[in-house]
C-alpha cells in the first residue's frame, strides 16, 4: 500500500512527464522547419538576391528584388489601411461601446472576421474590387491584406485599452477632462507599446499570406511599383518557384523563405523589445 | 450661508460644534440616497461639511463613505448603474442637478485616489496636463506654476532634477504627492481625498498627512479613510457612517472621546469594524 503522499508524487510525476513530452513534441517540429529553411535559404542569400529581378525560367542567377520591394508595398498599403481602421475601431469597442450591447456583438463580428479563412476575404476582394475594375492590381491586394490585418489590430487595440485601469481614466475625469482628450492624451499612452505590438505581429501574420494575394495581386515576373498592375510578392514568388522544375528556382524560393522567416522572426523580436520597454516605463 | 455648522437631522444628538469662531458651510449635502442598481449604499444622508476644515469620514468597509465621497464630484455618473437622489450644493448651487458642465464641478472640487494615479507622461506634464484644461499660460508662467504646485507637495527638491522623467518612475509615497500636486494645480476649492494613504508606507503617509494640514489653509479638505489614528491626527471633524447611514458627526476629539452614539463607541473602541 503507498502512501498519499507517495501516490501524490507519483501523479506529479507522469503529469509533468507528458506534459514536457508535448513541449518537445511541438517545439521539435519548430525548430526543424528554422533549420531546414536555414540549411536550404541562408547559402543561397548573397548580395544579387536583394538587387536582382526574377530571372527567366532555365536561367541562371537573378534575386528576388522585385518580390521583396513588391511584398513590402502591399504591406505599407495593408498598414496604411488597416492600423488606422483599427486602431480607431478597437478604441471606439474599448472606451465608447464597453457596456453596450452594440459593442459586444461588433466584437463578436471581429472575433468571426479575425478566423476567418483568408482564402474567403482574397475573394471578397476578387469580387469587390479586382472584377469591377478588370484586372489584377497591387492595391487590391492591399485592400486584401488590410482586411485580415484589421480584425488582429482591432481586437488587440481593444484589450490592451480595457487593461489600463479604471483609477487612471477616474482620475482623468476627476480633473475635468473631457473624454476624446482622455482617450487621446492618456489611454492611447499608457497602451501604446500593447498598441504598437498588435499592429506589428498583425504585420507578421498577413507578411506570409498567400490565398488572398492569389485573387489580387497575382503576381509579376518583372520590376512594377505601380499599384494598379499586377505586383511581385514573396509568397507567390516562393510558391512558383518551389514548384518549378528548375534548380535556379528551387534555390530562390528557398532563399525566399528565408528571408520571409527572418523578417517575422525580427519583427517579433522589435515587438518583445516595445512591450518590455512599455513595462519598464 | 448659516453660521456654526448644524448637526444634521440624522445625527442630532451629538453636540453643537465647539468652535466659536464662525464657520461657513461649503459642502451642504441634504437627504441624500444613492443607489449601485437597485442596492442602496447611502441611506438619508444629511451633512454639512465646514470650509477651510479637514472633515473625516471613517466607518468599517462597505459602510458607503467612499460612495458618499463619489457623489461630491459626479464621479459616480461614468457607470450608467449607479445613481443619487437628494443634494449636494456648494456655494448655493445644487451639483446633482447642476446643468453647467460637469467637468467646471469637477474643475471645483478636485479628487485624490486610493492608488497613486500618474499619467503615463513626464512629472512636469503630470501637473501641466490639468492646468492646460482650463488656462492658456505661456512656458515661463507654466514653469513657475508647476514649480509652485510641487513645492505645495514638498515633492519639487525630490524632482527638480527629473521633471522630465515618467510620473511613474516615481516611488509611490513620490506618485501620491505627485497626484495630490495635479488636483490642487486647477485651483479647486474642495479636494477630496479616498483614502490617500491607504497603499503608502508610514514615512510617506506621514509627509501625505503634513500636507493636508497645509491644505485647508486654500481648500475645504474632505478625506475618507481607514485608518482611525489618521483621522484622529488630520481631521477637525470627523463623520462616522455605518450600513449607509451617517451615525454621527462632530469634532474630531469630541467623537474620538466622547461619542454620543454606542455604535460610534464600539468602532472606535475596535469592538467591531
Amino acid at each position: 500500500m503507498i502512501s498519499r503522499y507517495q501516490r501524490r508524487k507519483l501523479v506529479n510525476l507522469f503529469n509533468l512527464g507528458v506534459a514536457v513530452l508535448a513541449t518537445i513534441f511541438g517545439v521539435f517540429w519548430l525548430i526543424w522547419i528554422l533549420w531546414t529553411t536555414l540549411r536550404y535559404g541562408a547559402s543561397s542569400v548573397n548580395w544579387a538576391l536583394f538587387t536582382q529581378d526574377t530571372p527567366a525560367p532555365g536561367s541562371s542567377g537573378g534575386g528576388l528584388r522585385n518580390a521583396f520591394v513588391g511584398s513590402l508595398i502591399l504591406l505599407g498599403m495593408a498598414v496604411a489601411i488597416g492600423a488606422p481602421v483599427g486602431v480607431l475601431a478597437g478604441t471606439w469597442l474599448a472606451e465608447f461601446a464597453a457596456r453596450r450591447k452594440l459593442g459586444a456583438m461588433v466584437r463578436f463580428l471581429n472575433d468571426i472576421l479575425l478566423s476567418a479563412p483568408s482564402i474567403v476575404i482574397g475573394l471578397f476582394a476578387y469580387a469587390i474590387i479586382v472584377d469591377p475594375s478588370g484586372h489584377f492590381s497591387a492595391y487590391s491586394g492591399g485592400v486584401a491584406l488590410a482586411l485580415i490585418l484589421i480584425p488582429v489590430v482591432v481586437r488587440t487595440t481593444d484589450e490592451m485599452l480595457r487593461l489600463v485601469p479604471g483609477s487612471l481614466r477616474e482620475a482623468a475625469i476627476a480633473l475635468g477632462t473631457p473624454y476624446w482628450k482622455l482617450v487621446t492624451r492618456i489611454t492611447w499612452r499608457a497602451s501604446a507599446s500593447g498598441i504598437l505590438t498588435g499592429v506589428l505581429l498583425g504585420i507578421a501574420r498577413i507578411s506570409g499570406e498567400t490565398a488572398p494575394l492569389l485573387f489580387t495581386a497575382l503576381n509579376n515576373q518583372f520590376w512594377s511599383t505601380s499599384l494598379d498592375h499586377p505586383i511581385a510578392n514573396l509568397p507567390m514568388v516562393i510558391f512558383q518557384f518551389a514548384m518549378s522544375p528548375y534548380t535556379n528556382w528551387q534555390q530562390l524560393a528557398w532563399a525566399g523563405a528565408f528571408v520571409a522567416v527572418a523578417f517575422i522572426l525580427l519583427l517579433s523580436l522589435v515587438a518583445r523589445l516595445i512591450v518590455r520597454r512599455g513595462r519598464g516605463a | 450661508m448659516s453660521a456654526i455648522p448644524q448637526n444634521p437631522p440624522a445625527a442630532s444628538a451629538s453636540a453643537p460644534a465647539s468652535s466659536v469662531t464662525t464657520v461657513n458651510t461649503k459642502l451642504d449635502v441634504r437627504a441624500l440616497d444613492f443607489f449601485y442598481g437597485q442596492f442602496q449604499a447611502i441611506r438619508n444622508v444629511s451633512i454639512r461639511i465646514p470650509e477651510h476644515q479637514v472633515t473625516a469620514f471613517i466607518g468599517p468597509s462597505g459602510c458607503g463613505k467612499s460612495t458618499l465621497l463619489r457623489t461630491f464630484n459626479r464621479m459616480f455618473e461614468i457607470y450608467p448603474e449607479q445613481r443619487a437622489r437628494g443634494q449636494v450644493i456648494v456655494d448655493g448651487e445644487d451639483i446633482l442637478s447642476s446643468r453647467k458642465d460637469v467637468a467646471l464641478i469637477r474643475a471645483k472640487i478636485g479628487m485624490v485616489f486610493q492608488k497613486p494615479t500618474p499619467f503615463p507622461m513626464s512629472i512636469f506634464e503630470n501637473i501641466a496636463f490639468g492646468i492646460r484644461l482650463y488656462e492658456k499660460l505661456s512656458k515661463a508662467e507654466m514653469q513657475a506654476r508647476v514649480e509652485g504646485c510641487l513645492r505645495q507637495a514638498a515633492l519639487w527638491d525630490e524632482v527638480k532634477d527629473k521633471l522630465q522623467q515618467t510620473g511613474t518612475s516615481l516611488s509611490g509615497g513620490q506618485q501620491q504627492r505627485l497626484c495630490i500636486a495635479r488636483a490642487v494645480a486647477i485651483k479647486p476649492e474642495i479636494v477630496l481625498l479616498d483614502e490617500p494613504c491607504s497603499a503608502l508606507d508610514p514615512i510617506s503617509t506621514a509627509k501625505v498627512e503634513e500636507m493636508i494640514e497645509e491644505l485647508k489653509t486654500d481648500y475645504t479638505v474632505v478625506i475618507v479613510t481607514h485608518n482611525m489614528q489618521q483621522a484622529a491626527r488630520v481631521s477637525d471633524k470627523t463623520a462616522f457612517m455605518y450600513m449607509g447611514e451617517l451615525i454621527e458627526f462632530g469634532d474630531t476629539e469630541k467623537i474620538f472621546t466622547k461619542p454620543e452614539k454606542k455604535q460610534t463607541e464600539d468602532y472606535i473602541t475596535g469592538r467591531f469594524g
